[in-house]
């Protein structure tokens, strides 16, 4: 079978129009077509979260959408967070607060973690912890992770005293 | 893991869906949020030979308070229904999977995948709720109770699509919902829906459904029988729990066999009325 | 070139490792695209054991794309089986071939038959789907202890499916037990569990006129650039094995596995690089998994709770294959079967068995947690037995700082440790009268709450040569590790180790311990690790080794450099090399801070080559590190949970942990590594388990049912520690990748006990599930 579609992408604010078989992963476009290889794949049943980009604003697991499903989207990948001069302050805390060790999951976590914080810029830590119950991350057991994200709450929008 | 070859199309309209559907003659699937769809076909445990994308038809993400009743649309994603003040429908949708799951899992796809593990179709057969569906012969509102008929089996025509989802508002209710599993993120091992109209201390209506006690969502019929009439104390809602399983014949999963999900249900539906009839 | 005066070991210095992983930047192996490159799916058994009868090929090799399908036929021209590198001295090591690609016969689900080789990583799967193979299924054994008493065999052949039998023993076992006034046995089960990183593995093998770089998701570059050049029939030298960005390896990616052997083969044979990542439901059945022991354990004391003996036998479901290490992992907890308790007759009795199941191997603490879990678990039913305080046992018991080094029973000698400062100084953070009283009133109120202990040292810092050689114990292989320090000429460092971090941020470590011995900042150190092709021959990182032994070598090689150095500012100042001190980021006369050469400055003289005469010009220096011992670090963890007895689910709600790893090089490294050494014991205590069904199915395939804990199911852990450095090492450090795992299960498993006894439940076996957890409630109650 050789029907292809073309799908047209906004992804970290390029657009790209890409032709792709129907059933092609978002994650794979972003990663394979586009060569944004931030965004990872770890499990194959939308569990573990390491695929978290966001979609139209929301944290979504790219490797159980279809690119087409994607047509017209604005995605935000880690790439597109922040990079190296420009990190953004998940990132800044994740380095900080000692986050990620093999780092594997960190671009997901970190993705989820922007839309929670997009949402809640003051989450308690079960509200982090709630959150973060679609990414998995076998190296940091997680304490870290949650302080990260507590700390770039509070370094992103400082609760008025 | 890569799902089977495919062919792919995105109607504009529940007609253009329906009629699509139709022409696929059993081969093609309707993708929604996909987030019950494509894990089977990433697995290769299903593979359609085509797909109908209807996520971009317009009017089908709406939730609205109509007089008595809620309608829902087809596309509203577990997130949108978790705000949206839904009563015990928005209560379970908040426990579904995870954040991303629910930004993308829609109530209609949840529905017409009809898994027993499921929350959402237990939640609505405890409200009565109806689905109302399109086809190429026109629309028919199927309720809740004739909707499930087998595991992952529902009463859709093969070129019949969800359109929206009736929910009565059940003012004057209590709800609780009480989900077992062993992770946040996981399916319920065993989950009990339960709606109570309490009027002068007494249950006057009372609704239980069961998720995952058999092949599809059930109604708990005897623990309603025996706490409606009588009065909403705990030590009622306990004896009328303790009826939670009866009639069910739950398959085992590898973390809960049957004997242990009947136990599950029992207490979980103690829980869930207490709950529901505002018992701490 | 930056200088520095404060001592960066110590600090919490944040990683270097960490800008290019958090934005997305780091290359991890399907991260990396060669021109040119096909993609390779396997075909992988559904039978847990078959004959295998025809293998049809045709359909996938008409696809478009495909470029080629092989079997095992295919490869005969391969150098032998993968390899087993364990021969214990006087031990019969029962060792079936196991090849790249099966034979004649698979032994598990997933055992691989074909693979399929084309131009699109989907249309391989596609492919790979098409291939038929009909097999003749076998009769299928799963229970290990099933699999001891007779047929079915795994391997017909053998006639047996006993792998092994392996003994440690020391002291006067049957006088010790005579001697015990209180003897109890119990059978402890450390169940099987996935090593899951969530990384799953990956290859891309890229064969060019003679030469081989395979680029593999893997913990042993080194060791795999060995089996690949054995296996391919060609030399070290013309192969170069690369390990990237690793994303987590807990011990699975300390293997040599069959698709790093195909991989390589295939682009040989088709002349085109060759990549294959692996899927999550591939790793949850081919990469190799843990534990699985079932042991008989018996343990005697006199009424003054003084423990005169201990005996375990230890029945090990090593799966269908022996691995790299797979009848070894049992024995590695067996050096400290005793735990910190100074037992006079310890004797650990290990039989292999075979089953129809994955092959299990290392997976964090390897052998250790088992054993760990093992004594702690008795300690607290001996407590009970004798009506002592468990703390009290445990301290009457211990191992007192006095004896140290402290050769103990199972024959090792322990480096140093102060068992009952960590526990002191955890009771400092846990006020057991408070908690007692909290207890009792939350169960008045149907809360059952738990406290757990577990006081623990391990064995690690892999390895003294002359212990786990071939003379030893019998590993194919010392495991020495290695070092390159070179200074360039601005004074840049470059640092080469053999280990092969993936996660640990031994770029960080390294360059703290490098920086302060050289004076400089530890940003101007880099560290280069994972690729044969740079620095000398490694070992690699596994074993909480990489600090222990990879960091001393670097603290040699680097304190060669140091001498070197101070020869030529000697030399430059007209001053002795003996007066020259490292101090303020200059090599400086004793006396006249003054007089000094930065490292720049001398590595400046160094390479125009006007040294002393007699020198060799150049700046860099390597070591081999064979270290004298093992090192054991200990400490004292708590746990309390809260157990709802309706459901039988276990809620951890606080967790304390001091722990001894010595001098500390990185504060926050070290709370990292013990966080998530918590976790994955937590993980296996209450969530994690690898299923089989009786017909070898694996049920648990994926992570929808091998359940990790996420960050819901967790609390924050707190932490504390005490500093007792080793002797062993110039850092007096010890590791500390594995000791949260090893002391974190009978911690959690105590606890839930601890829960419950006012319910009669006064043992219970992990996983610890809420099924598991009800039902033990519920046969309690109707005793």
């Amino acid at each position: 079978m050789s029907n292809r579609v073309t799908v047209t992408l906004t992804v970290n604010g390029s657009e790209h129009e890409i032709e792709v078989e129907p059933r092609r992963l978002l994650v794979h476009a972003l990663r394979d077509d586009l060569g944004l290889t931030g965004t990872h794949v770890g499990c194959d049943t939308s569990s573990c979260g390491a695929c978290t980009v966001h979609l139209d604003g929301l944290a979504v697991k790219s490797c159980t959408i279809l690119a087409a499903q994607a047509e017209g989207a604005q995605i935000t990948t880690i790439e597109g967070l922040g990079g190296e001069h420009s990190l953004h302050p998940l990132q800044e805390a994740f380095w900080n607060e000692h986050g990620l060790q093999c780092g594997y999951c960190t671009p997901g976590m970190i993705m989820a973690a922007a839309a929670l914080l997009e949402e809640n810029p003051h989450p308690s830590e079960a509200e982090v912890r709630r959150a973060l119950d679609g990414n998995l991350c076998r190296c940091t057991g997680y304490h870290n992770i949650v302080r990260a994200v507590q700390s770039a709450a509070q370094a992103q929008a400082p609760v008025a005293s | 893991m890569i799902t089977a070859e495919f062919e792919y199309e995105r109607p504009g309209s529940v007609a253009e869906a329906v009629g699509a559907l139709a022409a696929a003659d059993g081969d093609a699937k309707l993708l929604a949020g996909g987030h019950s769809l494509i894990p089977l076909m990433k697995l290769r445990l299903a593979a359609p030979g085509r797909l109908i994308d209807i996520s971009r038809v317009p009017g089908l993400s709406a939730i609205e308070r109509d007089g008595e009743r809620w309608r829902i649309g087809a596309l509203c994603t577990h997130t949108q229904l978790s705000r949206a003040g839904v009563g015990l429908l928005s209560e379970v949708a908040a426990t579904i999977a995870d954040p991303q799951v629910r930004n993308r899992g829609t109530i209609g796809g949840s529905l017409a995948h009809g898994d027993p593990a499921s929350d959402l179709p237990a939640a609505l057969l405890a409200l009565e709720g109806s689905i109302v569906a399109q086809g190429p012969g026109g629309e028919r509102t199927i309720p809740a109770a004739d909707f499930f008929s087998d595991y992952l089996e529902t009463a859709l025509g093969p070129a019949e699509m969800i359109r929206e989802v009736l929910v009565p508002a059940a003012d004057g209710y209590g709800f609780g919902y009480q989900k077992f599993n062993r992770r946040a993120e996981d399916w319920a091992l065993v989950a009990v829906a339960a709606a109570i109209r309490v009027q002068d201390g007494t249950c006057a209506d009372v609704r239980i459904a069961l998720t995952n006690m058999g092949p599809t969502p059930l109604r708990a019929g005897a623990a309603e029988a025996a706490l409606r009439g009588a009065p909403a104390s705990a030590e009622a809602i306990r004896a009328a729990a303790g009826q939670a399983a009866e009639g069910t014949d739950p398959p085992a999963d590898l973390d809960a066999d049957a004997a242990y999900k009947r136990h599950l249900a029992a207490v979980l539906c103690e829980r869930a009325l207490r709950a529901a009839a505002g018992i701490a | 070139m930056s200088a520095t005066t404060e001592r960066h070991v110590g600090q919490p210095l944040r990683r270097k490792e960490d800008p290019r992983l958090i934005t997305g930047k780091a290359r991890y192996i399907d991260d990396i695209a060669l021109p040119g490159t096909l993609w390779a799916a396997f075909v992988r058994s559904p039978e847990a054991h078959a004959r295998i009868v025809s293998i049809d090929a045709g359909a996938a090799r008409a696809r478009p794309g495909v470029h080629a399908v092989y079997t095992g036929a295919d490869m005969a021209d391969i150098g032998g089986p993968l390899p087993l590198a364990w021969a214990p001295p006087g031990v019969q090591v029962n060792n079936p071939p196991h090849w790249p690609l099966a034979r004649a016969s698979v032994k598990h689900v997933g055992d691989p038959v074909a693979v399929v080789i084309g131009d699109d990583r989907y249309a391989v799967v596609d492919a790979a789907e098409d291939v038929v193979v009909e097999y003749d299924p076998l009769p299928v054994v799963t229970d290990p202890e099933q699999a001891l008493a007779g047929a079915p065999f795994v391997h017909p052949e053998l006639g047996t499916n006993q792998v092994h039998q392996w003994t440690l023993a020391g002291g006067e076992l049957e006088a010790g037990f005579a001697e015990a006034e209180v003897t109890i046995e119990r059978r402890v089960v450390n169940h099987r569990i996935a090593g899951a990183p969530i990384e799953p593995r990956g290859v891309l093998a890229d064969y060019r006129a003679g030469t081989i770089t395979l680029y593999s998701s893997t913990q042993v570059p080194h060791f795999v650039r060995l089996f690949v050049a054995l296996l391919l029939g060609t030399s070290e030298e013309k192969v170069r094995v690369i390990a990237p960005e690793v994303g987590g390896g807990f011990g699975s990616k300390l293997q040599i596995y069959g698709e790093e052997i195909v991989a390589c083969w295939a682009s040989r044979r088709l002349g085109r690089p060759v990549k294959w990542v692996e899927t999550r439901s591939e790793n949850m059945a081919v990469t190799h998994q843990g534990r699985d022991q079932i042991a008989t354990v018996r343990m005697g004391a006199r009424r003054d709770g003084k423990i005169t003996a201990y005996h375990v036998q230890i029945v090990a479901d090593l799966g269908a294959y022996n691995m790299l290490l797979t009848p070894l992992i049992p024995s590695l907890g067996a050096f400290v079967m005793g735990g910190c308790y100074r037992i006079p007759a310890v004797r650990t009795d290990i039989t292999g068995v075979f089953t129809n199941k994955c092959p299990t191997d290392a997976i964090r603490g390897a052998g250790r947690p088992e054993a760990t879990h093992m004594i702690e678990v008795m300690m607290d039913q001996m407590a009970r037995e004798l009506g002592i305080d468990r703390l009290e046992l445990r301290r009457r018991n211990f191992i007192p700082k006095e004896d140290f080094p402290a050769a103990v029973a199972t024959g090792v000698v322990y480096d140093s440790g102060d068992y009952h400062a960590s526990l002191d100084k955890l009771l400092e953070h846990v006020d057991l009268d408070a908690f007692r009283q909290e207890q009792a009133r939350l169960r008045e109120q149907g809360v059952h709450r738990g406290i757990g202990f577990s006081t623990y040292t391990e064995i690690c810092g892999l390895a003294p040569s002359r212990i786990t050689g071939p003379a030893g114990v019998g590993v194919g292989a010392g495991l020495w590790e290695s070092a390159l320090v070179r200074v360039h000429n601005t004074g840049a460092v470059t640092v080469y180790t053999g280990t092969s971090p993936h996660g640990q941020g031994l770029e960080t470590a390294f360059a703290q311990i490098v920086a302060d011995r050289l004076g400089v900042d530890p940003s101007v150190v880099e560290v280069i690790h994972g690729d044969t092709g740079t620095g000398p021959e490694g070992r690699g990182t596994y074993g909480s080794r990489s600090l222990a032994n990879g960091g001393e070598a670097i603290v040699k090689a680097t304190d060669k450099v140091v001498a070197k150095a101070a020869k030529i500012v000697a030399a430059e100042l007209e001053a002795a090399p003996e007066d020259i001190v490292v101090r303020d980021g200059k090599f400086s006369v004793k006396g006249s801070p003054d007089k000094g050469m930065t490292l720049a400055e001398i590595a400046g003289v160094a390479y125009i080559g006007a040294v002393p005469e007699g020198m060799e010009p150049g700046l860099e220096e390597t070591t081999f590190n064979d270290p004298e011992n093992f090192v054991f670090p200990f400490g004292a963890h708590a746990c309390i949970v809260d157990v709802d007895v309706a459901t039988g689910k276990v809620d951890v709600v606080r967790y304390v942990a001091v722990d001894d790893c010595g001098n500390p090089v990185n504060p926050l490294l070290i709370a990292g590594q013990i966080h998530g050494g918590i976790a994955y014991g937590i993980g296996q205590a209450l969530y994690e388990h690898v299923v089989y069904d009786d017909d070898g199915q694996l049920v648990t395939g994926s992570f929808v049912n091998y359940a990790l804990p996420t960050a819901a199911e967790l609390p924050s852990f707190e932490l504390d520690h005490t500093v007792t450095p080793s002797p062993v090492n110039a850092l007096g450090v010890k590791g500390v990748g594995e000791a949260g795992t090893i002391a974190a299960t009978p911690a959690v498993t105590n606890a839930v006990v601890d829960a419950l006894e006012p319910l009669g439940v006064h043992y219970i076996n992990m996983p610890l599930t809420p099924m598991r957890v009800w039902r033990a409630i519920e046969e309690a109650q109707a005793r």
